[in-house]
């Protein structure tokens, strides 16, 4: 079920175009990656989910409505560039932010106890956030996004400033907030956390968007049969063995084992090529190099750049 | 700063009229070489200040000096009748200009009285004739009904001078104050996380009336403030005073008497001191001071939003306050030429470089406080006060599309066309 889609959207500056005809659309509890260049157009598309810009052209639901302020409640944010005033109190700002939201007093004070311990930051109730670490108000400000429990939740880099452990936390959070029923927006360029927490990506690179759908169904679209093998035995009768099964990519030993990564020609399935060596050698391992979404990202950027510098030099 | 102010304020205006009114130089103790023989016994001890005769000549009294306890040698030299040398004061410590005159006035007044004995006429009738012609002149306003109120131009010159320079002092303070914030908003970011949740409008507008309020509350403090502590430093220090007043009132008989009580005639300046300034708290009590401060209250509101919101405007646009200046300029001038203005208008509170600039909203802040208590018919006052409201009414709306733009951009080095372009831009 489709908890938000923004429809054809076109958002021009006076100097160039930030979207061009750009629709993506969100299912109800699921983590969107949101990916792209610095430049693309991500922080234009996030700045008009959130009402904070709109569209020249194109529209933007919300649970099947046409998005209004009434959403703003329902809907958490946060900024990639993000900060809090500097010299009020932590607990006063947070209750003051939740209250912007839409939240009671008494409800924001309650839940933000609940956060701060869970957090383990609420000795910093009283303080001054400039007494903070950066880490310290990263976290704080992640808390004031999700306090309200908004159906959508759009984060901007928000593991950007945190060690791994903290990072960690975050990503927990997301996970546990997916489960007990939030839909998340993710906008990073931490491929990694795409990969553990993204159900569905749209990348975007120059104002257009260049490729979307489940990160499951991507990868295994951007497959290239390309297969790791662990084994013992000879090296050269190992190639030997493959010859035109498959195409060697890269070999490596490492005492008594061998590795090589390997791509299947053809028709050629995994079975065959294991009749093949297991003749000559003895077999300990055989995995899928699927390609990583860095490597999917690289390759459709870069592949978007390159046919727009052939371009130019045909021209 | 709320409270301190007031206090601050308060002794500024209170301590020098105390510390004028007080003696505070060190005790001397004076010994006297009077060559005419005139003086002896003459000159009459002051509170500390104590006058030794001596038979001595002045040449050893002089040498001697040094080994006495004296503080100091007066000499009158014989020809002083004949417009002689001077009177030489040696002095071991400086005696301090309030004994130097006292001593001059002292002298003077003597030698006075006695060239008029010389010439045989009459002290007593000096002294009345003198009397007589101490006079006071008081100015009345009087209005289109031939009533006339008692004024003093001095005291509305003052009054208008001062609440014009609160005008121009408030607005500048509070107008930069919201510059600042929308600045630190910008470049701490927060301004990404709250402008989620609210617009940049109501952003923008909740700033500037907050502030508004802060600075509302700050005046009433100190007007509160520097009442109360003026009233009790009045009461305090003139009630002192006026003890003293009663005390001294048998001396004063003296002072027209043959030996001049120059304790009496000094006091006598001092009573002079205190209903001066009786006269004038007098005065100040004949201006209309409430609706002075209600006007102030209006003013200041109203040239703070027209003010306030060029200076959001200008806090949205930069990144920094380092950035502001080229900015700030255009927008300033008007204010300080208001305020550099006033020295004029006191002196033609109803001409017409008066009327024009207490008009236009830029200048009519300041202007118009300048000239309240010189009295302002009312049409004008209406007329001033609407084109006040138009103005910070078109401000705002300038602003507020500045703002929206300029909050979210960052590192653009902003300049007036890129600002006009701003203007155009869509929500």
């Amino acid at each position: 079920m489709e908890l938000f889609s923004a429809k054809n959207i076109v958002k021009r500056y006076a100097s160039h175009t930030a979207l061009d005809d750009v629709t993506i659309s969100i299912s109800k509890q699921s983590v969107f990656g949101l990916l792209g260049p610095n430049g693309a157009g991500k922080t234009s598309l996030i700045r008009i989910m959130n009402q904070i810009t709109g569209p020249d052209s194109g529209e933007l639901f919300f649970e099947g409505q046409k998005l209004n302020p009434e959403h703003i409640s329902q809907i958490g944010y946060l900024p990639e560039e993000r900060g809090l005033y500097k010299k009020m109190e932590v607990g006063e700002q947070a209750l003051y932010l939740a209250q912007l939201k839409g939240m009671s007093r008494a409800e924001a004070m309650q839940k933000l106890k609940v956060w701060f311990e869970k957090f383990e930051i609420t000795a910093w109730w009283k303080k001054k956030v400039e007494e903070l670490s950066k880490g310290m108000q990263q976290k704080v400000q992640f808390i004031v996004t999700v306090l309200h429990e908004p159906k959508l939740l759009i984060l901007d880099e928000p593991f950007s400033g945190f060690d791994p452990i903290n990072a960690n936390i975050i990503k927990n959070e997301i996970l546990r907030l997916k489960a007990n029923g939030s839909t998340i927006l993710l906008s990073t360029h931490n491929m990694g956390s795409v990969e553990e927490l993204c159900d569905d990506i749209a990348l975007l690179n120059k104002s257009k968007k260049i490729l979307d759908g489940s990160v499951k169904e991507i990868r295994k679209t951007f497959r290239t049969n390309t297969y790791e093998i662990e084994f013992s035995g000879n090296m050269m009768g190992f190639t030997n063995a493959m010859w035109a099964g498959a195409q060697l990519l890269d070999q490596e030993q490492d005492g008594e084992l061998n590795k090589v990564r390997i791509k299947l020609l053809g028709n050629n399935t995994t079975n065959d090529l294991l009749q093949a060596v297991m003749r000559v050698s003895q077999v300990h391992g055989l995995r899928e190099i699927v390609p990583t979404m860095n490597d999917i990202f690289i390759s459709k950027v870069g592949e978007g750049n390159a046919t727009v510098s052939q371009t130019s030099l045909t021209e | 700063m709320t409270i301190v102010g007031p206090i601050l304020l308060a002794s500024v205006m209170i301590l020098p009229i105390w510390l004028a009114m007080r003696e505070h130089e060190p005790d001397q103790k004076i010994v006297v070489v009077d060559d005419t023989n005139l003086f002896r016994d003459s000159i009459s001890q002051s509170k500390n200040i104590r006058f030794v005769y001596t038979e001595d000549s002045f040449d050893s009294a002089y040498k001697n000096l040094g080994k006495t306890d004296y503080t100091g040698l007066l000499y009158i030299p014989k020809n002083i009748l004949s417009g002689g040398r001077a009177i030489e004061l040696f002095y071991k410590e400086q005696p301090g200009i309030t004994a130097e005159e006292y001593i001059k006035s002292n002298i003077q007044k003597m030698i006075y009285n006695y060239m008029l004995q010389k010439d045989s006429v009459d002290l007593n009738t000096i002294r009345n004739a003198e009397q007589k012609s101490t006079i006071q002149l008081t100015t009345k306003k009087v209005d289109k009904n031939g009533m006339a109120e008692d004024t003093n131009t001095g005291t509305l010159t003052f009054v208008g001078f001062g609440f014009g320079l609160l005008v121009y002092m408030f607005i500048f303070l509070y107008g930069a104050q919201v510059m600042r914030g929308i600045i630190e908003e910008k470049t701490s970011r927060i301004v990404e996380v709250i402008i989620s949740s609210v617009r940049p409008f109501q952003l923008m507008m909740g700033k500037i009336i907050g502030i508004a309020l802060v600075g509302l509350t700050q005046f009433l403090l100190w007007l509160v403030l520097t009442f109360s502590i003026s009233t009790i430093a009045q009461n305090a220090l003139l009630g002192d005073m006026k003890v003293d007043m009663k005390k001294k009132e048998v001396i004063r008989e003296d002072v027209f008497g043959k030996k001049t009580d120059l304790a009496a005639l000094k006091m006598d300046k001092q009573l002079r001191d205190t209903s001066k300034l009786d006269e004038v708290f007098d005065r100040f009590s004949t201006i209309d001071f409430v609706s002075i401060i209600l006007c102030f209250l209006f003013y200041f509101l109203a040239g703070y939003l027209m003010y306030g919101a060029l200076f959001a405007a200008i806090g949205s646009a930069v990144d920094a306050e380092t950035d502001t200046q080229q900015f700030m300029l255009p927008i300033t001038i008007p204010l300080v030429l208001s305020f550099v203005m006033a020295q004029y208008i006191v002196q033609e509170p109803n001409g017409s470089i008066a009327f024009w600039f207490s008009i236009i909203p830029l200048t009519s802040p300041v202007v118009m406080m300048v000239r309240l208590p010189f009295g302002v018919p009312p049409w004008e006052l209406a007329l001033s006060m609407s084109m006040l409201v138009l103005g910070f009414i078109g401000t705002t709306w300038l602003a507020a599309r500045i703002y929206r733009t300029g909050i979210l951009m960052y590192g653009k080095k902003v300049s007036y066309k890129e600002l006009w372009k701003w203007l155009f831009y869509k929500g």
